[in-house]
């Protein structure tokens, strides 16, 4: 068994606990996006185990990659995936939903949070955001990353296209964007509600080394990661496809877990699905 | 005033190394000093403002000083979620500098006038708001906000505003000043417009006794209230506010309503001289739209006649 394969056994593992935690988490303080944050799993277990320069310890240290959650209502699984790498005691987790809690739907401004880089929520924001902090990593000279994680739905929104131009024009290359293309957003699939498609060629045509991938995939994540790297020229978007409510089979493709809350017979069934009991 | 900004902030730019600008497509040869010292640190981020401001954001949380510049309307209303989240709830370091503030590009129609941007920039936690009255004071202003932490918004005229403040001995954002001396009634300003107010009383001094004092309260926000207490106890029978705004959100409704908390006696009479709350159809020079909309020299003339 080489190297990959058992760190890949391991991702799975952490994935397969992340999803158990938040759908925890979800049924226990009502909170909602269980399925745009079942999507992202393996990106941002990828991302967080594999790919991102940080030091849980030391948060803010200069020099660290930036990760910007762009599609802002995915904080449940970040909170979960920042709790696991030790950014903060994963206690703390336990107020989520409460009244007077930090841990809510989104994520709030740095300084509340350790590894919140900036507030999201309000879609089209976080790349902008991320625009300047690899912006402001070329200005300085420092050779820090910066990644944002996006939705297919945000992809409606302006500012992403707007962002996508100037990131080509300044020739970006520190800056990779992942899409989590789970084929849906809040009332209906993507592509009907806005002619998104064909996405891998709209963002080739701005200007974007572009690829496409299984985002469920932890090969295709890494590799895409490293081709993004060794680009040099232009700003890198990888567009990964993956399952709206991946990982539990009446969640999965089912547009009702944008917001629904599971109940106890759900949570109980997701439990068996994920071999937690 | 977009001489001055033009002339400072490639100065501050040559001392400072962490001074970014970024310019909404706009200032054509303008700021080619600026590129020639320091070309990486100038972003001209097309015509796309929304995307522009939260970069702003992005750029201060990386530890640098970004300048946002362009015209007033695009750099508030096109963008105030931009402006709202990415500057204002990270309080992140950001200077907004809104050109052609007011009525200066009357001639370009109701889509260049801007006359909500103290409303809308106002709004904002944490976001000072500023309108200099002529070009002294916003380089002092400028300096001061690149010097501070969290958000500033300044709203500047176009060119050629006269200088009023140079009798000022200590020009900073939060105080306000006298500009001119008097007893009896008191006119509040912002920005460029004071100018008209000063012309009106030249002109009532050989025709009136009346002794009328001119302040600038061009830091709107944050406001200075030791003045305006000290201006309380000055016992004038008059206020009159000054604004090439609208009444919503502007200057005077702050005036009228500090005054409403502070001043206990209630007997101090305010007039509030502003834009009408409606869009303007009928165009021409600023100087024209100004005595439309009766806030020109000749209507404060009158209205000091008439008290």
């Amino acid at each position: 068994m080489s190297v990959e394969i058992i760190k890949n056994e391991q991702l799975s593992k952490i994935s397969k606990y992340l999803r158990y935690k938040t759908i925890k988490t979800s049924h226990e303080a009502s909170i909602p996006h269980l399925g745009s944050c079942l999507s992202c799993v393996e990106i941002l277990v990828y991302l967080y185990w594999s790919e991102l320069n940080l030091d849980p310890l030391k948060s803010s240290f200069e020099d660290r990659d930036r990760f910007i959650l762009s599609k802002g209502h995915g904080a449940p699984i970040l909170f979960q995936v920042l709790a696991e790498r030790n950014f903060f005691d994963s206690d703390l987790l336990k107020t989520a939903g409460e009244n007077g809690s930090y841990f809510h739907e989104h994520p709030p401004k740095p300084g509340y949070i350790p590894g919140i880089e900036a507030a999201t929520g309000s879609l089209g924001h976080g790349f902008p955001i991320a625009l300047g902090m690899a912006l402001g990593a070329k200005i300085n000279n420092k050779s820090y990353r910066t990644y944002a994680l996006l939705s297919d739905g945000e992809c409606n929104e302006g500012t992403i296209w707007e962002s996508a131009m100037l990131a080509a024009s300044n020739s970006l290359f520190n800056l990779t964007v992942l899409i989590d293309f789970n084929k849906w957003q809040a009332t209906g699939r993507s592509k009907e509600i806005m002619a998104l498609e064909p996405l891998l060629d709209k963002w080739k045509s701005f200007g974007w080394h572009s690829q496409e991938i299984d985002g469920h995939n932890f090969n295709e994540i890494r590799n895409s990661l490293i081709n993004a790297k060794k680009n040099e020229q232009q700003p890198s978007v990888i567009i990964a496809n993956t399952v709206k409510g991946k990982g539990i089979s009446f969640m999965e493709d089912n547009n009702n877990w944008h917001y629904r809350i599971p109940n106890k017979n759900e949570f109980s069934e997701a439990l068996k699905e994920l071999e937690i009991i | 005033m977009r001489t001055l900004f033009q002339k400072k902030i490639t100065a501050l730019a040559k001392k400072r190394d962490d001074i970014v600008l970024l310019s909404g497509d706009i200032g054509n040869k303008m700021f080619d000093d600026f590129k020639q010292i320091a070309p990486e640190r100038f972003i001209n981020c097309g015509i796309a403002e929304a995307s522009m401001m939260s970069v702003a954001g992005g750029l201060a949380l990386s530890g640098l000083r970004p300048v946002v510049y362009t015209i007033t309307p695009f750099v508030t209303a096109r963008c105030f979620e931009q402006a709202k989240i990415s500057v204002g709830y990270h309080e992140a370091n950001v200077v907004i500098i809104g050109t052609g503030s007011g009525l200066s590009y009357a001639e370009l129609g109701a889509t260049h006038h801007s006359l909500d941007d103290i409303s809308i920039m106002g709004s904002i936690p944490n976001m000072r708001v500023l309108a200099p009255c002529d070009p002294n004071q916003l380089g002092f202003y400028l300096d001061e906000a690149l010097n501070l932490n969290g958000p500033t918004y300044i709203r500047i005229g176009k060119k050629g505003e006269p200088i009023i403040t140079s009798e000022i001995s200590e020009i900073r954002i939060g105080k306000s000043n006298i500009i001119k001396e008097g007893n009896d009634i008191l006119i509040l300003g912002i920005g460029p417009i004071i100018n008209e107010a000063l012309l009106a009383v030249e002109k009532l001094k050989s025709v009136s006794q009346k002794s009328i004092a001119i302040a600038e309260m061009s830091s709107i926000k944050p406001m200075d209230e030791i003045f305006l207490k000290e201006m309380v106890k000055r016992n004038f029978k008059t206020w009159i506010t000054l604004e090439e705004h609208g009444f919503v959100g502007g200057m005077g409704i702050r005036i009228n309503n500090w005054l409403f908390k502070n001043d206990a006696s209630k007997t101090i009479k305010t007039i509030n001289l502003n834009t009408p709350d409606q869009f303007i159809h009928t165009l021409g020079k600023q100087n024209f739209l100004r005595k439309e909309l009766n806030i020109d020299e000749s209507f404060i003339y009158n209205k000091l006649l008439s008290l």
